[in-house]
């Protein structure tokens, strides 16, 4: 029998849903079958599919389980493992056809997909080096070192990059800035405070893939002259720098890093930076700020990082999507790199699918893509057959668009001019129960609480803006509250020192934009038809749907529900505190939101 | 230095590479407001009040921090402009006390100044507002963080001027204050009373406990003077109202230091103190009685001559005063040499 | 804003702590943050002594130490439960129902947000992403990830980390 590979997804996802347990009661089960040799066990990085974990996948065939618990095991052995009959019931079910699949690539979540920056994430072991080296891992170093200088740089201005982590910056342009400036010390950064809430793209590429991200970095320190750089991750993220600080441990040993490197006499070594809590360190001013030890407080640019970062050095910033990009580049082409994507995008981008989909995850397209193709064919759709509302692009910073754009091809300018923006790519979909005005207070409260208090607009304007929408949910909105934030907004949008109070008001811009009549609605009619505004909402039981089961009347904690047994109940509306917990408990829909 | 040519609401400007385009406007006389904004200070860009229209800019960029261009062609007042400097002041109104009038600051205020200058009459936003305690725990300054706009000059001026650091910001976002570690009254920190925070706060947190009530600051003359405290010799003005003496500004483009300590910011009600010596006074019969200068100096002459006699020159010493100037206590060892002895000393020595 | 400055001080303090951190990191360019990071696992939160003992060390003002350790938020200056509850409120957690739970937890435990139980067994704080969004609504225990929550659940898993639920 053929050297057998198997391998758990151990994403902070799965481990969170019990692989390591499953994979532990696997090798048990194999060890009592003695045949614990025949098999080799590998924990990988995210497969990106976290919704179905844990999963697991074996090789050769790529046969893909998921949910598979250790009770699970015995029977995978035996039946399939050692029979070859496919155990169905642990088999992906398209929530849409309800067909199993067993071949991994043909499910629609990844069919669609070209994964380029994530071909390793859920490949290899990302903690052994001789797994990133046998994908044609520290090739495109080796290349890059027998390189010019400038000729790295033009090839990655050619490729067309642009940065990952939110503005699109065009990464060689960059990296030429920093170069040209003089100076005898020059550092290089990578950007891993991932912070938008709903986005973990940069997480499953430093958890699966970290020495693609360190080689980029090695390969841009020696094209601008830096011997030295930092990795800023949030320290939300333990599982990131575990393998980070491996990763770095085996790249020196193998002379990846370190001094003089692979014999070129040229010097490069990495240092890890744990964050502490601040959204807006992902700002790039802000972040340096924190790297020296100072309150994370963005600094007015220019002077740019590129002239002046950090310790006052020429800095080069990018994120951590954007440096794993790198080795793909140098190693196959610019000129096949940029085949992928539109006209002024080029490459993949990585997506965090979220929200009310079914196919929660991560997902790598090409740019150009339309948001349809990415939440339907990909995403699966809207769970439990709700109709598509709004889907919120780029976290806080970015917008809300609606049905009408879902055929949009997305890229960096298209979302742009649509009000929303690339971000680091978190896809959060909302449904016919999404308020959108109660979204746009969700962001504000959000943006408002990580305000670093240092410019006017930012910290008094959000603050502003964050009660006027609290107001309207409240029910206590007047009909000036519309134009009075979007004048605000505006003023904000111009006058804020740094990008995060720049586009904070996108999410009330974008919303007032599309969803003009819910914030209509909600001030002059009192109403919130998504039925999410507490103050503005009725529970009530529908006659015909209730069965007087009781199960209401029991969890009610102010004994609003009243009624006979096996009679249909009512609520008293002068009683309910609105709490919720008889919908949550009623098996038969009956009580309803008005 | 290299120029570079610009235009600043229509005018043609030609200013020193470098130049933010705030100190480029002020050399054709066209003024930007500013609070955070303080040349001998760090740039930091933080209040916003500055922001101009700089053509094919996405935003409006703080003339305070951005520096002039080839080419550049700026705005300094138009709709949008001021459309946002208004928001500003309404946004800072909205979490400002509005009780002006019993203000010390009135008068002399960059927020009441442009609140003028741009129409703004307290805020359109209700909200929250800080609700911080008044902090009067000791004898030089008020400070009610209440007032604060957090345009952070105090902070620079203690960390980078001063160099003692007793405040710094705290918290973030909304809660953002300047205060001492743990938020103890300033008295308990590490605080010299400099008093230089107290003259760069654009607005009424931090005012003087001297002088409240006696005088607004388009009331007072400007008298310009030389601190009396020490030799250093900075030079002042002592804002006077009446003949009163009723404050001290200190004299930012003075040669020497441009600040003062907290002998000469808050030091100066000894002036018209009831218990200040105008006279000598001599022990007579236990009792000290007024005398003319001739008699007391007669006396000091008379009882040195008789220590000499009795027991040596050395038997006699000196201690002068650092009040006095360089020119002083040159005299004066002279004096206690030509008297025969070298026993002469200073009390900044110590 | 003032409780949670109230002064937590142990006397006599234990310096042994915070000295032994600082003589580690103390020849680092910018190590303000890994030393704070360090000393709150020592002590658990950053007490009053032991900041001031870092900034003379760092030779840097204490207010200026005083503002890093309160400009973040792993940073704390009261001691804190034994065990660290944190619920996402992210967004895809926020649309899945993360309120839900907060407020649940809220009456489980008696609790606000931010709020440690008389018993220092639990402090429960919220978190605006945890990365773990497939999972969602989603919190942390320590370093344990809890997803796919549902009200009814949370009784169960706060039982095993010793809450009696009567």
């Amino acid at each position: 029998m053929s050297h057998r590979r198997i391998l758990f997804c151990a994403g902070t996802g799965c481990i969170s849903s019990g692989a390591l347990k499953t994979r532990d009661a696997l090798v048990s089960e194999l060890e009592k079958r003695g045949i614990r040799d025949q098999y080799e066990v590998v924990l990988s990085g995210c497969h990106g599919f976290c919704e179905q974990g844990p999963l697991l996948i074996v090789h050769p065939e790529d046969t893909f389980y998921c949910g598979v618990q250790p009770e699970d095991m015995a029977e995978l052995i035996d039946e399939y493992l050692l029979n070859g009959r496919v155990v169905e019931r642990l088999l992906y079910k398209d929530p849409v056809t309800g067909e199993r699949t067993s071949d991994h690539m043909k499910i629609g979540f990844y069919a669609k997909q070209k994964r380029l920056v994530l071909h390793n994430c859920g490949v290899i072991d990302p903690e052994n080096i001789n797994e990133y080296i046998g994908t044609k891992g520290y090739e495109a170093l080796k290349a890059a070192l027998k390189m010019e200088r400038t000729a790295i740089i033009d090839e990655v201005k050619r490729s067309g990059l642009r940065g990952r982590g939110g503005a699109g910056f065009p990464t060689g342009m960059k990296w030429e800035f920093t170069f040209k400036t003089p100076g005898d010390k020059k550092y290089i950064v990578c950007n891993a405070d991932e912070g938008d809430p709903g986005a973990f793209m940069d997480r499953s590429v430093l958890e699966g893939d970290p020495h693609a991200v360190l080689e980029g970095m090695i390969i841009a320190g020696y094209a601008i002259g830096a011997d030295e750089g930092y990795v800023y991750v949030r320290a939300e993220y333990p599982l990131a720098v575990k393998r980070l600080r491996i990763a770095i441990t085996q790249a020196e040993e193998f002379g990846f890093l370190g001094s003089n490197i692979m014999g070129t006499g040229f010097n490069f070594k990495i240092n890890i930076k744990e964050g502490a809590g601040a959204f807006v360190c992902g700002e790039e001013t802000a972040l340096l700020a924190s790297i020296e030890g100072e309150r994370g407080m963005p600094r007015p640019r220019p002077p740019f990082p590129a002239i002046s970062g950090l310790w006052g050095k020429p800095t080069c910033l990018n994120n951590v999507e954007t440096f794993a990009n790198i080795p793909l580049i140098i190693r196959e082409g610019a000129d096949s790199f940029a085949s992928v994507g539109t006209e002024r995008s080029k490459g993949t981008k990585i997506f965090a699918l979220t929200g009310k989909i079914n196919n929660t995850g991560l997902a790598e397209v090409p740019m150009g893509m339309t948001m349809r193709e990415i939440i339907f064919d990909i995403g699966g759709g809207i769970r439990d057959g709700k109709q598509f509302k709004a889907v919120q692009i780029g976290g806080p910073s970015g917008g809300c668009l609606p049905a009408e754009l879902l055929d949009l091809p997305i890229d960096y300018d298209s979302l742009t001019q649509a009000g929303a923006m690339m971000g680091s790519g978190g896809l959060v979909v909302m449904d016919e129960n999404t308020c959108m005005v109660d979204l746009a207070r969700y962001f504000l409260t959000f943006t408002q609480n990580e305000s670093c208090g240092k410019c006017t607009p930012c910290r008094e304007g959000t603050k502003r803006m964050l009660e006027a929408l609290e107001r309207i949910t409240e029910g206590k909105g007047e009909s000036g509250d519309i134009p009075m934030l979007e004048e605000l907004a505006n003023s904000i949008k111009d006058s804020s020192l740094c990008g995060l109070g720049q586009t904070a008001p996108n999410p009330i811009l974008s919303t007032l934009r599309y969803f003009r009549h819910e914030y209509e609605e909600h001030i002059l009619e009192g109403k919130c038809s998504a039925g999410v505004c507490r103050n503005l909402v009725t529970y009530h039981i529908d006659a015909e749907k209730c069965t007087g089961c009781r199960a209401c009347t029991r969890v009610c904690p102010v004994e609003a529900i009243t009624g006979d047994k096996k009679q249909p109940h009512e609520i008293n509306i002068q009683v309910c505190i609105k709490c919720g917990a008889c919908m949550e408990k009623c098996k038969f829909d009956a009580v309803i939101l008005k | 230095m290299s120029q570079v040519n610009l235009t600043i609401n229509g005018i043609p400007v030609q200013a020193k590479a470098g130049m933010t385009i705030l100190e480029a406007a002020k050399t054709v006389g066209i003024d930007i407001p500013t609070f955070c904004h303080d040349p001998e200070l760090a740039k930091v860009g933080a209040c916003r009040i500055c922001v101009v229209e700089v053509a094919g800019a996405r935003n409006l960029p703080a003339a305070c921090t951005v520096p002039v261009a080839e080419g550049m062609v700026i705005q300094t007042e138009t709709e949008r402009v001021r459309a946002a400097r208004k928001t500003i002041l309404n946004l800072i109104w909205a979490n400002h006390p509005q009780d002006c009038l019993v203000c010390e600051k009135t008068g002399s205020c960059k927020l009441q100044d442009y609140s003028y200058r741009y129409g703004v009459s307290g805020s359109i936003y209700k909200g929250q507002k800080k609700e911080i305690p008044f902090d009067d725990t000791n004898p030089f300054f008020f400070r009610d963080l209440n007032k604060c706009i957090l345009c952070g000059k105090c902070v620079r001026k203690c960390h980078d001027i001063n160099g003692v650091g007793a405040v710094d910001f705290m918290w973030r976002g909304f809660k953002t204050m300047v205060t001492t570690p743990f938020d103890v009254p300033i008295e308990e920190s590490s605080c010299v009373f400099c008093g230089m925070c107290v003259d760069v706060c654009p607005v009424g947190a931090l005012t003087p406990k001297q002088g409240l009530g006696q005088g607004r600051s388009f009331e007072v003359d400007k008298v310009f003077t030389t601190c009396p405290y020490c030799g250093c010799g900075c030079t002042l003005y002592l804002n006077v109202k009446n003949d009163k003496i009723v404050g001290v500004t200190p004299n930012f483009e003075g040669p020497i230091n441009g600040h003062l300590c907290v002998k000469g910011r808050f030091g100066w009600d000894f002036v018209d103190s009831p218990d200040r010596l105008k006279t000598p006074l001599i022990k007579k019969g236990g009792q000290f009685v007024e005398a003319g200068w001739d008699e007391a100096l007669d006396l000091v002459a008379e009882k040195f001559k008789e220590v000499r006699a009795q027991y040596g020159a050395d038997a006699l010493g000196g201690f002068s005063s650092a009040r006095c100037t360089n020119e002083d206590n040159y005299l004066f060892q002279k004096l206690l040499r030509v008297l025969g002895t070298n026993n002469v000393d200073h009390c900044a020595r110590l | 804003m003032k409780e949670a400055l109230k002064c937590y001080t142990e006397d006599p303090f234990d310096y042994g702590p915070v000295d032994s951190v600082l003589a580690k990191y103390k020849d680092q360019k910018g190590a303000t943050i890994p030393i704070l990071q360090a000393v709150q696992d020592e002590y658990g939160y950053l007490p009053y002594q032991a900041l001031e003992r870092i900034a003379k060390v760092l030779k840097v003002p204490f207010s200026r130490i005083f503002g890093v350790a309160t400009f973040f938020a792993q940073f704390h200056l009261q001691p804190r439960g034994e065990n660290i509850i944190r619920v996402c409120l992210g967004t895809a957690c926020h649309v899945r129902g993360g309120a839900k739970i907060v407020e649940k937890l809220q009456e489980i435990l008696q609790l606000d947000v931010g709020g440690t139980t008389a018993d220092r067994k639990f402090t429960l704080e919220s978190v605006a992403c945890i990365g773990a969004c497939g999972l969602a609504p989603v919190m942390m225990i320590n370093n344990d990830t809890f997803g796919r929550l549902t009200t009814q659940k949370l009784a169960g898993i706060i039982e095993n980390y010793g809450k009696e639920t009567e």
